[in-house]
């Protein structure tokens, strides 16, 4: 199958023939007895590090194995907010590599992402808050990311519907400002990727759950036991987001990981009000504005571990409450519906892209409540780190071992995080 | 929402409680002679069973105590709830 390429001429060209021209975006092979490499989870980091393993890396024999439908976990269930304004070096340097790659994303995969940089705005509620953000504004700038101090009366020039006055109870002190971040459209990002593997020779294997993985005599990994049979290999990179402890787990490597619901929800579609992303960790939560119209939602994980995909009431209706008083406008708009996702937090809220304990085992894990920013850079230095059996250096310091040796990158204590 | 049976209160909304993460972890006896790796497991390392899980709670907006409970994390169903110092409930999954 050829790879249909898209384009304004083949737009025209296809209509002409009534747009019956167009075929599947990517095939639906059967899986072979074995691959030079694979990987475990087909959500937008797994499809992206396969992408880049093809792309960058020349490893074609190579498989993304999907116990669903690709896209149908996390990427498809986050509020697809994008930035790069964390607080320490390393994060930095992580999420900004993603942001740069987001900015040539829809050229480089040929296929529109939708990638919008409107511009991310945390709100301060607090005096806390406003020496946590400032001080962020100049780590960030030291680091080459943009972030910038607004006072209210800006903060409302930037975002309209915001309500400044005193009259409620945790006015806005201020906020800092991103403008290269924003939204992208998650589905696209997913599709994108796997049609860009797939014409590169990657196979991706949809409604393939792992049910094990063998190790040879030296414990190096060998083969995955699959519901579709039995798959060599001798890499296996895994990117299974709230299921990787699960995964792991079958080949005996522990990981201080602890799978929460997060929960989303979308409002009725209504016609463009809101022009940037406001976020708010102090009074929980963020909300955008779709192209669809739906004002996208969401806050915290729920109290509990669980893998049920779904969580309680009132922890949307807290989130709610706080949008009502920063937009009192939107009181009386319904909400259309809302969902749960599994994601995997670690201690100190910071990923893990590293090699295992076991040879040939690769993980990718622990992006907590904020995964989907990160999917290229993330896919990114992951392929690196499978293909070259050693860590990027922008990912070398997230390992499992900084756990052991206390180099924690301690984003939880920094708030740079919605948790 | 969840209902959760406190052990000494019985019945009560999930908001009236607090998490508590991962139960019968103890914290070790000597801890002078611990290594950096069993450190790690003791402080960082948790099972996060997909299935049955033993967990912590706390009664935060009730009695105030804490206690633990045994739920299936696939459905969120409490199999069981049991004073902290109890043994585990033998209701099934792995320990």
């Amino acid at each position: 199958m050829t790879r249909q390429a898209f384009s304004a001429f083949a737009l025209i060209r296809r209509g002409l023939s009534g747009h019956t021209s167009w075929h599947e975006q990517w095939r639906k092979p059967q899986p072979k007895p074995s691959y030079d490499a694979i990987i475990v989870g087909g959500g937008g980091h797994g499809l992206g590090a396969a992408y880049y393993l093809a792309k960058e890396h020349g490893l074609t024999n190579i498989a993304v194995l999907e116990k669903g439908w690709i896209g149908g976990g996390n990427t498809g269930r986050n509020t697809t907010i994008i930035r790069s304004n964390y607080l320490f070096n390393e994060s930095a340097a992580l999420y900004d590599h993603s942001v740069k790659l987001w900015e040539n994303l829809s050229q480089a995969l040929n296929y529109n992402v939708m990638f919008s940089p409107r511009g991310v705005m945390m709100l301060a509620h607090t005096v806390h808050d406003i020496q946590v953000f400032k001080r962020h504004v100049h780590a960030n700038r030291c680091n080459g990311v943009d972030n910038e101090w607004l006072e209210p009366e800006q903060a409302k020039e930037f975002c309209p519907p915001l309500n400044i006055q005193d009259n409620i109870r945790y006015p806005v002190l201020g906020a800092a400002l991103q403008r290269r971040g924003g939204t992208a459209r998650h589905d696209a990002v997913a599709w994108g990727y796997a049609r860009a593997a797939d014409s590169l020779g990657v196979d991706i294997i949809e409604n393939c759950e792992v049910t094990g993985i063998r190790k040879d005599a030296a414990g190096a990994v060998e083969a995955l036991e699959t519901s579709r049979g039995l798959i060599r290999t001798r890499k296996v990179g895994v990117s299974a987001a709230g299921n990787t402890s699960v995964v792991l787990g079958l080949a005996g490597v522990r990981l201080p990981l602890e799978s929460y619901p997060l929960q989303a929800l979308v409002s009725e579609p209504i016609k463009p009000i809101f022009p940037c992303v406001v976020m708010s960790n102090t009074i929980h939560a963020y909300i955008s504005q779709s192209d669809k119209g739906e004002l996208v939602i969401g806050a915290g994980t729920d109290a509990y571990t669980s893998y049920t995909q779904r969580g309680a009431l009132h922890i949307n209706t807290h989130t709610l409450d706080a949008i009502c008083e920063l937009f009192p406008q939107f009181r009386r708009l319904r909400m259309l519906r809302n969902w749960g996702g599994i994601v995997d937090v670690t201690p100190d809220r910071s990923p893990i892209i590293a090699k295992t304990p076991v040879a040939g085992l690769y993980v990718n894990c622990g992006w907590g409540t904020g995964g989907f920013k990160a999917t290229p850079g993330s896919a990114h230095v992951f392929a690196w780190t499978i293909a070259r059996d050693e860590p990027h250096p922008i990912n070398a310091p997230f390992t499992i071992e900084r756990f052991r040796d206390g180099c924690l990158i301690d984003e939880a204590a920094a708030a740079a995080v919605a948790h | 929402m969840l209902l959760i049976t406190c052990p000494f209160c019985g019945e009560r909304p999930e908001i009236e409680f607090s998490y508590g993460g991962q139960a019968h972890l103890a914290r070790p006896v000597r801890p002078a002679e611990l290594d950096d790796q069993m450190w790690t497991d003791f402080l960082y390392m948790r099972e996060n069973t997909k299935g049955v899980y033993a967990e912590r709670w706390r009664h935060a907006r009730g009695c105030g105590r804490f206690f633990n409970a045994l739920r299936d994390t696939t459905t969120d169903h409490f199999l069981a709830t049991y004073k902290t110092g109890e043994p585990r409930p033998d209701v099934g999954g792995a320990p």
